[in-house]
């Protein structure tokens, strides 16, 4: 019997080694592309997997020509300024949702849930007509504008605050509370992972967001749309278009390796919305 | 509560904060979405004038133009070959590395963190690492497996190999949906299953797949809605020059080429609303099919 488990254990891992792998090789595969020589990139007789030299090259060539300060600055702010206004306006909608009786509220409530069904890329032209009659493309604000609500996120903070048991709110009450106090030192400080999960997931779908920054803004880009128009005038400098790859990825993944538990949790109890 | 006159301010004191607390969400979703579902609409009756002014409405010459345009339908079978390879392909990977994840076992931890990494990495990277894999001539998969295959420009497979890359981009955000979603079966259910002789496979198919049915559903929804929206992979991977392009094209693609390239956004307008129904109608059916398979407890 315990032979056999142990069999089972062993093919277990062989299974997850091999996936494992194949998760890992592209990024593998982008590092060491990252670090050679054009020429011994397309290489075949012999084929190079390891770098002979391990080069920098082609770092210092991507630094050069693509301002990356400014990249990391344009997409920190539009992760904050995302994140900021989602958290903000979820949280204060999401404890109105949950926990207020008002006239309205249901059908205000299926205004949102009714966002939540349609395909994003039905909002893009407007959004963009109003960027551009307000005369802000090629801003911060514009790449930071179609995130400021959330319909996902008040959903996802209104599920939180329903969680909550309701003698609380009741001993606020009777303590003098207001609804305000109430709100912001009894209730809100209680659904804090359910911000934490949210603010993760807006800025790694943010970070990720491609369409929007490439329509709105040539200029001011973030990363990921400065790493497509990139793609379109190196096409065929791989070692290259690698390195900034890379140097577009690593602050990502760094946070990710740090803070994998709340990005894990952070994605996984949100759910829904890719 | 005895008291009716504080029971009235109390009301009146939650209509008010409810509002002032919805008001920033509302006004930000009447403007930003709900005005631009119906705005789309409309301008999909318009052909848009020079430099974006003097529009001019053509009834639904649009959608006339939609339905007789070959390459979008070519675009609709592009994007449900997409949909369909991707999506099963992925729930079931996701959820059998899910089933081998959930127990104590060493370096879980460590293959949870490998399986999601795609999740945080940029699209663009991904598509263009993938695209250098594929690569024709210099390709680390045609020099692993000894062939020549035009993976990305053979237009008869291009569609399936952009499918490679999302399965492998998705896998580890469905897994951990399953493994949060395997987390709430009791484990009395298993050991009842042993003790009456039931092994690995059966347990499988008669405790966890009932009983992780609503998580299942909810991933099949999402996905499908996801995977019909696929842009770019599509865009990063295939270039205005690559045969394949015709066959890969997605509704999306075509969406985004004819309202900001071709800058026609009456008709860029006509195929996202296009893609709604067809999410809308999809949508429906899963929710009317899923009372065959799902249980909920």
């Amino acid at each position: 019997m315990e032979a056999k488990q142990k069999a089972t254990t062993a093919l277990i891992h062989i299974i997850l080694i091999l996936i494992s792998i194949t998760m890992l090789v592209p990024f593998l595969w982008m590092i060491l592309t990252a670090f050679k020589t054009l020429s011994e990139s397309t290489s075949v007789n012999p084929f190079v997997i390891f770098p002979s030299e391990w080069i920098t090259e082609n770092f210092t060539k991507v630094i050069n020509n693509m301002d990356f300060p400014m990249l990391y600055s344009n997409t920190i702010l539009l992760i904050v300024g995302r994140v900021v206004a989602a958290v903000l306006t979820a949280t204060l909608a999401g404890y109105a949702f949950a926990r207020l009786n008002f006239r309205g509220k249901n059908f205000m409530f299926s205004l949102v849930l009714f966002q939540m069904m349609v395909p994003g890329q039905i909002f893009i032209i407007p959004q963009y007509l109003m960027v551009s009659a307000m005369g802000a493309l090629n801003t911060i604000f514009a790449l930071v504008f179609p995130g400021l609500v959330t319909a996902f996120g008040t959903f996802l903070l209104r599920q939180a605050y329903m969680g909550l048991p309701k003698d609380l709110e009741e001993a606020a009450r009777l303590d003098g509370c207001n609804i305000p106090q109430t709100f912001l030192y009894i209730m809100a400080p209680l659904t804090r992972s359910s911000m934490v999960a949210l603010g993760i997931f807006t800025a790694v779908f943010a970070y990720k967001d491609l369409m929007w920054p490439f329509i709105c803004n040539k200029d001011v880009m973030p990363l990921s749309a400065a790493l497509a128009k990139m793609q379109g005038q190196y096409a065929s400098n791989y070692p290259q278009l690698m390195a900034a790859s890379l140097l577009a990825c690593i602050p990502m993944i760094i946070l990710y390796l740090i803070f994998q538990k709340q990005f894990i949790e952070g994605i996984a109890t949100s759910g829904g919305k890719l | 509560m005895a008291n009716p006159k504080k029971g009235t301010s109390q009301e009146r004191n939650e209509f008010i904060w409810g509002w002032i607390f919805i008001l920033p969400t509302m006004i930000g979703l009447i403007v930003l979405n709900i005005y631009p579902i119906f705005k789309t609409i409309y301008e999909s009756f318009f052909k848009t004038g020079d430099f974006g002014r003097g529009n001019q409405f053509i009834g639904a010459a649009n959608y006339v133009k939609m339905f007789g345009d070959p390459e979008i339908w070519q675009a609709l079978i592009n994007t449900f070959k997409y949909a369909i390879v991707e999506v099963p392909f992925s729930i079931i990977i996701s959820l059998v590395l899910a089933v081998l994840l959930n127990r104590k076992m060493k370096g879980r931890a460590v293959y949870r963190t490998i399986f999601f990494l795609p999740m945080v990495a940029a699209p663009a990277a991904i598509a263009m690492v993938w695209r250098w894999l594929f690569n024709a001539e210099f390709g680390l998969l045609n020099h692993i497996f000894g062939t020549k295959t035009n993976w990305v420009s053979n237009p008869s497979i291009a569609i399936f190999s952009i499918a490679i890359i999302g399965i492998w981009s998705i896998i580890g955000y469905n897994m951990v949906l399953f493994i949060s979603g395997l987390q709430e079966i009791p484990g009395d259910y298993y050991e009842a299953a042993s003790i009456d002789g039931a092994t690995g496979i059966k347990q499988f198919w008669h405790i966890t797949c009932p009983l992780l049915s609503p998580t299942i559903f909810f991933v099949m929804i999402t996905r499908v809605i996801g995977g019909l929206q696929v842009f770019d992979l599509i865009y990063m991977v295939i270039d205005k020059n690559n045969p394949a392009l015709y066959k890969t094209q997605s509704l999306v693609y075509l969406f985004y080429q004819n309202s900001f390239v071709e800058n026609n956004k009456g008709y860029g307008s006509t195929i996202v609303v296009l893609l709604l129904a067809i999410i809308m109608v999809i949508t429906v059916i899963q929710m009317w099919g899923q009372k065959k398979w799902v249980h909920y407890s």
